[in-house]
């Protein structure tokens, strides 16, 4: 995928979300540390240039609730930032990349203790497979098939695939 | 972070800046509307608190909840060292219960460190004697570098007012202060000094009122009357006229300075009743963020490493 690739997907996702929610009425958008942040920031812009509306954004940290606590070393990367309540919202999860699903499943766990929204979609630019949970994405960027042992990185310029390094592995 | 934290000075400026950032995330979850994480559950955290307190305690306490641990409370008063159990019988008796983290506070300086001899759990200092109080200067640094203007504590000019000589917070303050580049200046009785200031990295000053003016920050100590064996002072009456806080010295403070206390008040002996309301005065947020920053470091111990 080149940053163009990106750009596109971005575009194509925020007209998803519009057609699916018919509208962005009690639409927000919530980036997950650290990958997501960037590009929930550009969905929202995208979002804007669709429907001309401008649609709450903010961040999450999910260290606290992961599954590996006491197995590998879990730090926060950023402080969450969500400055509205997510109470009756449809929020839209965005990530770079999907993988185990696991931080997905702490990151709907860390959403009901910011509020009850009525539904939560996750958007997510790379689907890479290997699943351990029975989480899928509502807005996908581009599948991309992987080995287990590969690293996918997302930048504004385009996805790398690598070899990964095993302390500083990728959580999906 | 490593297993255990018995003094300010074992973490380094790394170490404080690391719990510092952490302190961060867990001051935005007690703001929440839920301010409670999973973080540390299936976690068992005991306290053993063979001297009284209570903000500590507590503090200790808030804190292990809100992180989903399980708490346990030894209170000294109604356990079996009033049978005459020895302290190592005692945790060691804790720890096979299946504790992961011991909160240690003793009158005596140094048990925290021979408990983590003897057991695999993590320890925690919570005040031993007059040595050391890590936690409190570390909630002490996070309030200054919260609320200064500056949000640093680089080169910030810090007066520490008081009983020097039994304080372990001024201890745990003095290393972690200079540690972050701020300049300390001790004010006390000369009675109430340590024998021997050899390699502190403090200047010493007798005169308040000259230090007040170009401070950022005052903290007042306590006056501990339980640690006064001798009669180092002439009166109480006397020390609050030298070195209390008064209203007529508190006009004194420059217009960003900073009024700091560890508790428990004595209101109208080291502070004067209205000084410690005054919107200056950050003794509840100190509070308020020794909790954040004991999850903090329970996290650190207990959640961010692999377990053992």
């Amino acid at each position: 995928m080149t940053g163009d690739d990106i750009r596109r997907a971005l575009t194509r996702i925020a007209h998803e979300v519009v057609e699916r929610n018919q509208g962005l009425d009690d639409v927000v958008v919530v980036g997950l540390q650290t990958g997501g942040v960037n590009l929930a920031n550009r969905l929202v812009q995208a979002l804007s240039q669709v429907e001309s509306t401008e649609v709450p954004v903010g961040t999450l940290d999910v260290a606290f609730y992961r599954d590996d606590i006491g197995l590998r070393p879990v730090m926060p990367e950023a402080v969450t930032d969500i400055s509205f309540d997510l109470t009756a919202k449809v929020v839209v999860l965005v990530d770079d990349v999907l993988f185990t699903g696991r931080t997905v499943r702490a990151a709907l766990d860390a959403l009901n203790d910011y509020g009850r929204p009525r539904a939560v979609q996750l958007a997510v630019m790379v689907d890479r497979g290997h699943r351990e949970l029975p989480i899928r994405p509502d807005y996908v960027g581009k599948n991309l098939p992987t080995r287990r042992d590969e690293v996918v990185d997302v930048r504004d310029d385009g996805v790398d695939l690598g070899v990964m390094v095993p302390t500083s592995g990728r959580r999906g | 972070m490593s297993e255990n934290l018995l003094a300010v000075s074992d973490l380094g400026v790394d170490g404080i800046t690391e719990v510092m950032g952490v302190t961060d995330s867990f001051v935005e979850v007690s703001e929440r509307a839920v301010p409670k994480v999973p973080a540390l559950r299936a976690r068992t955290i005991a306290s053993l608190f063979f001297e009284e307190s209570t903000r500590t305690r507590l503090s200790f306490e808030a804190a292990a909840k809100r992180l989903s641990a399980d708490t346990m409370n030894f209170a000294v008063a109604a356990s079996s060292v009033k049978k005459g159990e020895s302290v190592r019988d005692t945790v060691q008796t804790i720890e096979a219960m299946g504790v992961d983290a011991l909160i240690v506070r003793h009158s005596s300086a140094g048990v925290p460190h021979q408990i983590a001899s003897w057991v695999d759990a993590s320890v925690i200092n919570a005040g031993d004697g007059w040595h050391e109080h890590p936690t409190q200067a570390l909630l002490d640094c996070y309030t200054i570098r919260a609320h200064h203007p500056s949000h640093s504590l680089d080169g910030l000019r810090i007066a520490i007012v008081g009983d020097i000589k039994h304080s372990r917070v001024a201890r745990s303050d003095i290393w972690a202060f200079t540690m972050l580049g701020a300049e300390v200046t001790l004010v006390s009785p000369p009675t109430l000094l340590p024998p021997n200031l050899d390699g502190w990295p403090v200047t010493v000053s007798s005169d308040f009122d000259a230090t007040l003016a170009k401070s950022d920050v005052v903290y007042l100590l306590r006056m501990q009357a339980e640690r006064q064996t001798e009669a180092l002072l002439p009166s109480l009456r006397e020390y609050t006229a030298r070195y209390g806080l008064t209203r007529s010295r508190a006009d004194l403070l420059g217009d960003d300075a900073l009024v700091m206390h560890p508790g428990p008040l004595n209101r109208g002996v080291e502070i004067a009743a209205d000084v410690a309301d005054l919107p200056c005065s950050l003794i509840t947020r100190q509070v308020a963020n020794g909790v954040a920053v004991r999850m903090a470091v329970l996290f650190l111990l207990l959640g961010s490493t692999p377990r053992g």
